[in-house]
């Protein structure tokens, strides 16, 4: 083998562009596979515009959620969903003018294998399964009141994701009832975009199709610095003949403990929900935290807390959504007031045309 | 491996890298035709073929598919959030995968809300 005396440049040059047509002729077959009936990768996600005014101190932050879900074959699925934002805020706090800090996040980004119709196991970074907010209602398009509850982060420290591996699916499954599982394991990572944390945790929920009813419970154990368990419960119920929706969730960690209730109730009965009131619906949740010693870095207040919040969603056409609220925050460290609005719109679209 | 690629690629001219990518569609297609036959096969029928293997009571009842279609994404998929107000067909397979996955839907659910989706 003769080898060209060539430059570390023109080496990683032609390295480069070898690297490429590899990369081109592993990707374009599964692009045509992914490409076939209804299996074209998907692009959704939301985009918002987000306003909040907390305490008297005003912030606002242009948001765009992309989701991207790409099915490989007829088990496999690789999915992700990232966080760009820029928070602006007065440099002084109330005064000054406005400077922004751009955040982007890797909320999610997993290959999911079907391996067995009970059984799927995940591999990657994924949202960590404790409670039902973090996996199931955080999105920005699902999300009824911008602010994560307060106990959001029993369980799911640091950063609400885990790296590692998951498995979950269903264990009985009827049309009465249906019991479903999910274990997982994460390992700890410093790297950007990536931070997680080393715990290992399950949920196993039972859900009653019939009555629309479902109650769980999870658990979750931090496996570095300090070891400890956090548990939790959940529970929703969506009465069929009825907009109504309760949904709540009680977490206990070493340092706190606490629970949130939210209802909503959207107003479809009066003409039906594309009419002008029917595309209302009020939201009420009621939130607690209770400190049982101070811990600095679990991202709970640090003193007891309770607050109430008020909000109004409102439907619009075309998959936009504007949500106001009123939060009214009772401390002993001092009560607050804080008012939110948003307007997202949400998309979802082929990432190309596909065959028909 | 990555040592030897890259002292080979110097050697390599630009109709190379031509016969490089060809080479590994041609390779990739073939790992892949495993698993492009049958779902070429499966969009070629009119029903997939584990379906005809196990026939459905409601498989020859579309409106009653439709409507337990429709009772199953309400009874999972509206748990967490409002159905969207249009979905493609042809992205309608991929979304059912990423909810099976979400909200551990059976095969026969992801059939049944599948065929609410996209008849």
């Amino acid at each position: 083998m003769r080898f060209c005396p060539l430059s570390n440049r023109h080496l990683r040059a032609s390295t480069s562009r070898m690297w490429k047509s590899w990369l081109v002729g592993l990707l374009l077959p599964l692009a045509a596979n992914a490409g076939i009936a209804q299996d074209v990768p998907v692009i959704s996600g939301a985009i918002g515009f987000l306003n909040s005014t907390n305490t008297g101190v005003h912030f606002f932050q242009p948001v765009l959620a992309p989701v991207i879900a790409f099915p490989i074959g007829k088990h496999l699925l690789a999915e992700s969903r990232f966080d760009f934002r820029e928070f602006y805020a007065q440099t002084n706090g109330k005064t000054g003018p406005y400077e922004g800090t751009f955040f982007k996040t890797t909320q999610y980004l997993q290959l999911d294998y079907i391996a067995t119709p009970k059984l799927t196991v995940t591999a990657g970074r994924f949202l960590t399964p404790f409670g039902i907010y973090n996996e199931r209602l955080s999105a920005l398009w699902i999300q009824r009141l911008q602010d994560a509850p307060l106990i959001f982060s029993i369980g799911t420290r640091t950063t609400g994701s885990s790296n590692g591996g998951m498995v979950r699916g269903v264990i009985i499954s009827t049309p009465k009832v249906q019991l479903n599982y999910v274990g997982y394991f994460s390992a700890s990572s410093n790297v950007s975009q990536f931070q997680a944390a080393r715990s290992a945790g399950d949920r196993v929920e039972l859900y009653f199709p019939t009555k629309r009813l479902e109650i769980g419970t999870s658990y979750a154990r931090f496996l570095q610095g300090t070891h400890n368990n956090s548990v939790g419960v959940h529970f929703s119920w969506l009465p069929w003949r009825s907009p109504l929706q309760v949904r709540s969730e009680y977490a206990h960690s070493e340092h706190a403990q606490g629970y949130w209730m939210e209802t909503t109730y959207r107003l479809s009965q009066w003409h039906g929900a594309n009419s002008l009131i029917g595309r209302l619906e009020p939201v009420f949740r009621m939130q607690q935290v209770f400190r049982n010693s101070p811990s600095s870095g679990d991202g709970l207040p640090r003193t007891d807390t309770k607050q109430a919040d008020f909000g109004l969603v409102y439907y619009l056409p075309h998959e936009v959504r504007f949500t106001s609220s009123y939060s009214r925050e009772f401390s002993a460290s001092g009560n607050a007031n804080i008012w939110d609005t948003a307007l997202t719109y949400r998309f979802l679209m082929p990432a190309w045309r596909g065959h028909k | 491996m990555i040592f030897r690629i890259s002292r080979l690629a110097p050697t390599m001219a630009r109709s190379s890298y031509l016969r490089l990518t060809l080479l590994t569609f041609l390779i990739s297609a073939g790992v892949q035709g495993i698993t492009i036959k049958p779902a070429l096969a499966a969009a070629a029928q009119t029903q997939p073929a584990d379906e005809q293997a196990t026939p459905s009571p409601v498989r020859h009842k579309s409106a009653s598919t439709s409507h337990l279609g429709e009772q199953k994404f309400k009874a999972n998929c509206s748990r967490c959030h409002t159905a969207p107000q249009q979905i493609s067909p042809r992205i309608a397979g991929t979304v059912l995968r990423h909810m099976r996955v979400r909200a551990s839907l059976s095969a026969d659910d992801e059939r049944d809300i599948l065929h609410y989706l996209a008849p």
